[in-house]
């Protein structure tokens, strides 16, 4: 199962993260999880929130947004959980655009946010392999 | 006195220049009516008969031709004698894209080499000297004409064309060099990288530099020709009168002699047309006298200029222009190429971008720096940094081929430029250049 991500392009100057995160804030929406990839120019703001629909009304006026589905993967509490699944993944041919990864207060939980190419390839194989994936509806309920 | 390639007609009085100038005007006003019928059409127009032109002093009757004439024209309607007569093409960018594109036949050439000749011996040039041609070469004119000058003299010709700035140094030293041709920032450049190489001014042999293609001040001069050691020197042209060496600087370096013999000069109000008295400040126009494959009659450059007749002490007759003090046009010179927003917003729009966009022209260490802002619509966002960047590359390479020089493009989210009273800002031109 897929989730779905939130990317707002932020401009590289103060408080533009700030701006952001702050508007989602005050919708009392939660954020799950967070990347920022940047350059000199500009920020890319990745987002897993608790309400996509809530955090889209909000940011939409003032930040460009793009939503896309990706992976949450549930990393196992053992030494080389992250590896095995990108072994596997790697293994199928598929490619991973970004990773980044967030753990939840659900008892030894830690997830891996995965972005790739071909995500119904990804997730085949993942199954396969008995790794667990995250859907929307876990999100709005993970603590 | 030896500092004259054509002493006869570079020290004529102004009566025999006048004389030479109404002779080949009669003479090119009816050629250009039977040869090109674009101007033909102008002048049936206007009304005027090859006729009504009997003296410099009937051209103001004339129609003007502008860079836009030169577009709808493009690429054979200003062609002003048979192509097989032809034997080069030289061009530059126009307003939306079209270049412009000049024919010359061998005499044309000539005598635009003949004139940077004479650029040449102003600036103290004898078969003696080595020039090292920095300029450009190719379609732009600044290469082949010096190029061509520098042959004419008999100078000892390094034709570098542009950058390779290791190469140009190894050039300049080892075999050299007296004088250097090339725009006035690469000139800067080459200075300050000369110092970073430890080598002091007086280290090089050259004695003189002929800058031009790009707007630059008194204080650029002073600062190039102390760390060259060097005298240098203006010139001035266009692709459409010919190329450079329509005017140079003298040793008095208080503006360039028009080479009035190839080019009548006017200045005139750019808004009316009007024709302004000497001394006064508005947008020079150029008729070309003979020119055979281009005749140009009554080009507006766009340049805004004085013209001078005070009497010069080089012993030059001929009429001096001032640097280009700006433009009436929204024309930018960069890295020594024009450059029109139009095209710009042109390129966006073939590459499905919303034509809100700011151009920020700047210059740091002597090299324009280039850079364009361009919204994006949220469709043509990517959460992927690679996306964008890809979208950046391909941007600059659309406008590299549109423009022929690459700007840095920078991907901005929408309504982020500013804008002043609801209108974009569209230039934003940090240098001080006039
Ligand atoms: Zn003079």
């Amino acid at each position: 199962m897929a989730i779905t991500q939130l990317s707002a392009f932020l401009e590289n100057r103060p408080g533009t993260l700030y701006d952001a995160v702050s508007s989602i804030s005050d919708a009392g929406v939660n954020i799950r999880a967070l990347s920022v990839a940047d350059t000199r120019d500009f920020g890319i703001l990745r987002l897993i929130v608790s309400d996509v629909e809530k955090t889209k009304e909000v940011l939409s006026d003032n930040v460009v947004i793009t939503q896309t589905k990706v992976i949450a993967a549930r990393m196992s509490d053992e030494a080389g959980a992250l590896k095995k699944i990108l072994k596997v993944i790697q293994d199928t041919g598929v490619n991973i655009e970004y990773v980044y990864a967030f753990t939840s207060s659900v008892a030894g939980s830690a997830y891996v946010v995965l972005r790739v190419n071909d995500i119904e390839e990804a997730e085949a194989v993942l199954a396969r392999n008995g790794i667990e994936t995250l859907s929307d509806s876990d999100m709005t309920g993970l603590l | 006195m030896k500092n004259y390639y054509q002493k006869e007609i570079e020290t004529a009085s102004r009566e025999e220049i006048l004389k030479i100038q109404n002779e080949k005007i009669v003479k090119q006003v009816k050629h250009v009516y039977d040869n090109v019928p674009y101007y033909r059409d102008l002048m049936d127009k206007k009304g005027v008969k090859p006729e009504d032109i009997q003296s410099v002093d009937d051209i103001h009757k004339l129609p003007f031709l502008s860079k836009d004439d030169l577009r709808e024209a493009y690429p054979y309607g200003l062609l002003g004698t048979d192509l097989k007569k032809c034997v080069r093409i030289q061009s530059t960018s126009g307003t939306t894209g079209k270049r412009v594109v000049a024919f010359y036949t061998q005499k044309d050439v000539d005598m635009w080499e003949e004139c940077c000749a004479r650029a040449i011996v102003a600036a103290g040039g004898t078969d003696e000297d080595v020039v090292q041609v920095a300029y450009g070469y190719g379609l732009f004119t600044g290469g082949p004409g010096l190029n061509g000058g520098s042959h004419k003299v008999g100078c000892l010709t390094l034709p570098m064309s542009s950058g390779n700035t290791d190469r140009q140094l190894q050039f300049m030293m080892d075999l050299n060099a007296t004088i250097l041709c090339c725009t006035p920032s690469y000139a800067a450049y080459l200075g300050e990288s000369l110092a970073e190489r430890g080598y002091k001014p007086e280290d090089n042999k050259l004695k003189a530099g002929i800058f031009g293609a790009e707007p630059w001040t008194e204080e650029m001069r002073q600062s190039i020709q102390k760390s060259l050691g060097i005298k240098a020197y203006d010139i001035y042209g266009l692709t459409e009168t010919s190329g450079p060496g329509v005017s140079f600087e003298c040793e008095e370096q208080t503006g360039m002699h028009i080479n009035e013999d190839h080019f009548y000069a006017e200045v005139i109000d750019p808004k009316t047309g009007e024709v302004l008295p000497e001394g006064t400040k508005g947008e020079l126009v150029f008729t070309s006298l003979d020119k055979e494959g281009f005749p140009l009659l009554r080009y507006r450059t766009k340049d805004i200029c004085i013209l001078s007749r005070k009497p010069c002490s080089c012993g030059r007759t001929h009429v001096k222009m001032t640097k280009p003090l700006g433009r009436s046009d929204d024309m930018m010179i960069i890295r020594g190429v024009n450059v029109f927003p139009s095209q710009i917003e042109a390129v966006l729009l073939k590459e499905g971008y919303s034509p809100n966009y700011q151009i920020v022209v700047d210059r740091e260490n002597n090299t324009d720096t280039f850079d364009i802002y361009v919204e994006f619509s949220p469709e043509q966002f990517s959460d992927k940094i690679a996306d964008v960047q890809a979208r950046e590359k391909a941007l600059n390479g659309a406008m590299r081929s549109m423009l022929g020089i690459g700007p840095k493009i920078h991907l901005v989210a929408p309504k982020t430029i500013t804008r002043s009273e609801g209108k974009a800002v569209r230039v934003i031109d940090k240098r001080k250049l006039h």
